[in-house]
């Protein structure tokens, strides 16, 4: 019988008893999405991967979303694959939001390391254990993390806004990435 | 000694630098440093209706974006769509082959292949420019169908293509799989085994070289490829000669894909529908818009708005020619996606090349990245 991704979430508690497991609802979510504990994303991995029954040998990917006025306000998202089992399973992690840090899963799936360094890059999420946690997309000296929503999208104040009244404003912090004033002069 | 290679090196396909640590000519340590292409995509799309975003995905590949909004749409395209974005998808997939194997004889010193690959792949992009107007980066594909119906004549053009394309593929096999100089070059060079390369997220020809039977074409159907015939080619050592064999077969197997679709294009018709029927979500045809008052509201609103999806999230890969690339949409029920995230095939294929090359000569660095086939513009986003 193929295994079904509601099949994982049963193994996934019977064989974390106690802790919190909650299936993403919504009207559209249409990956099986399960919300697991922050610190306890290593060993949920591991289990996942090792498992006889379940065999998640690969991380698709791994990325961030920033739900801004929400509460708690990151998400990271991992997508497992399970080749044998030819079956897609997504995991959620939801970080505090002052000080924003996950745990590593380099150590279950060697190839996490990019996808960890990309989303550092863009959210400023801290994996901790992270064998070199930089930048990987942005150049290192950059201020600011640039896909968080209360990140501006570019230099350049918008002109019409009347149609997203509920714009975040830029934080002051990263006034002083304004653009240089540049001088044209006739040749 | 510390190298570096690139980021204007010519065979690094564009801006792709990469710190050598070497002892003489073996490489100790490799580390591949990118970021110089970065646009930020991701960040632009969410300012951007899905629609508009086209254009810009268009610089990965022309379905998977479409097939991620449709997935959260819930909303699937017409049977003659399905048909016909196979069969250009396909085409496409020759076409970036062609590339390929051009560029990656090239960097090794086999100069000849490259004009015949490129004179094929000419002929697929002049297929482009008679279908969407734009030789690349056509932006043809949109949800829920295409821009407007396949020109008259197009199914005998592509037919006449893929009818000759065999004869070219022997063409490129006859110089060089039999090739001395290209088997001492790529034959037992960069390997991969099946465990690493799972362990390193590689999809696509660089999986599908290391002996590993996973193709999302075949596993996890789209656009109806589950009916149709063909072969998952597989290596067996998983190093460039197996990575370059598997790629030549899939070049076969494409013309084998695209002779079907083009039949089943025919049966639906050479005009016919080209979108779906949903005006919600998709823009009527233009000539409904100059006649029908209700096609003209829909044609503005989906125009100046764009169309709304359902509060939710959605993620679709395709096999691109490359490997799998998946689109993940956040929306919060507004026109523009919250989160538009990109699993680029070529991004995690290159974290694997430290594997690859350590302990091994500078020069097989160069053999690595060719049979990698990576494309900074999709890397860096």
């Amino acid at each position: 019988m193929a295994l079904t991704p509601e099949r994982v979430e049963e193994r996934l508690r019977a064989a974390f008893p106690g802790m919190s497991i909650k299936r993403q609802e919504g009207p559209a979510v249409r990956d099986h999405t399960v919300h697991v504990p922050a610190e306890k994303i290593v060993e949920v991995c591991t289990f996942l991967r090792d498992d006889p029954e379940l065999q998640f040998v690969m991380l698709s990917w791994v990325g961030g979303v920033d739900l801004m006025p929400r509460t708690p306000r990151f998400e990271v998202v991992y997508s497992l694959l399970s080749i044998p089992n030819n079956l897609r399973f997504t995991l959620k992690v939801a970080p505090n939001d002052e000080n924003p840090r996950v745990p590593t899963v380099c150590g279950v799936w060697p190839t996490a390391n990019w996808h960890e360094r990309e989303t550092y890059d863009f959210y400023g999420i801290e994996f901790v254990g992270h064998p070199d946690l930089t930048r990987i997309l942005l150049p290192d000296q950059w201020v600011g993390w640039p896909l968080r929503k209360d990140s501006p999208l570019g230099y350049q104040e918008v002109s019409f806004t009347h149609n997203t009244p509920n714009r975040i404003k830029p934080s002051p912090s990263l006034t002083r990435l304004k653009p240089k004033k540049v001088k044209y002069r006739a040749q | 000694m510390t190298l570096n290679m690139g980021p204007q090196h010519p065979s690094t396909h564009g801006v792709l630098r990469i710190a050598l640590e070497l002892d003489g000519e073996t490489v100790l340590r490799a580390k591949p440093i990118i970021g110089y292409l970065h646009t930020g995509m991701e960040k632009q799309a969410e300012y951007k209706t899905y629609t508009q975003s086209i254009p810009q995905t268009d610089r990965m590949d022309y379905l998977a974006p479409m097939l991620a909004a449709e997935k959260l749409l819930a909303i699937e395209a017409p049977l003659r769509v399905q048909a016909i974005r196979v069969m250009l998808v396909e085409l496409t997939r020759i076409s970036s082959h062609c590339v390929w194997l051009g560029t990656h004889a090239l960097d090794i010193g086999a100069m000849t292949v490259f004009f015949y690959c490129f004179r094929e792949r000419e002929k697929v992009l002049s297929i482009y420019d008679q279908v969407s107007g734009q030789r690349m980066m056509s932006s043809y594909i949109r949800v829920g169908g295409l821009v407007m119906d396949i020109p008259d004549g197009l199914l005998d053009r592509c037919q006449k293509f893929v009818d000759e394309m065999p004869a070219h593929i022997d063409e490129y096999e006859k110089l060089l799989t039999k090739n001395p100089i290209w088997l001492a070059r790529t034959q037992g060079v960069a390997p991969l085994t099946a465990a690493q390369a799972i362990a390193m997220g590689a999809t696509g020809p660089t999986l599908r070289g290391s002996g590993v039977d996973w193709d999302l074409r075949k596993k996890q159907p789209y656009s109806g490829y589950d009916s149709y015939e063909f072969e998952v080619p597989r290596g067996t050592n998983g190093d460039a000669f197996d990575r370059y064999q598997v790629r030549i077969q899939e070049m076969r197997q494409s013309v084998r894909i695209a002779h079907q679709a083009i039949a089943r294009v025919r049966s639906f018709g050479e005009r016919g529908e080209y979108r779906l029927r949903d005006f919600k979500y998709v823009l009527p045809p233009k000539e409904e818009v100059k006649t029908s008052m209700e096609a003209l509201i829909h044609h503005f609103k989906i125009v100046a708005h764009g169309f709304f999806p359902p509060v939710g999230e959605a993620y679709q890969a395709v096999e691109a020619p490359k490997g799998e690339l998946g689109f993940y949409f956040v929306s919060d029920g507004t026109p523009r996606p919250w989160r538009m995230k990109v699993r680029s095939p070529s991004f995690i294929n290159l974290q694997s090349l430290p594997t690859m090359v350590e302990g091994r000569m500078v020069a097989d660095v160069i053999t690595a990245i060719g049979s990698l086939d990576i494309v900074l513009g999709e890397i860096d986003r």
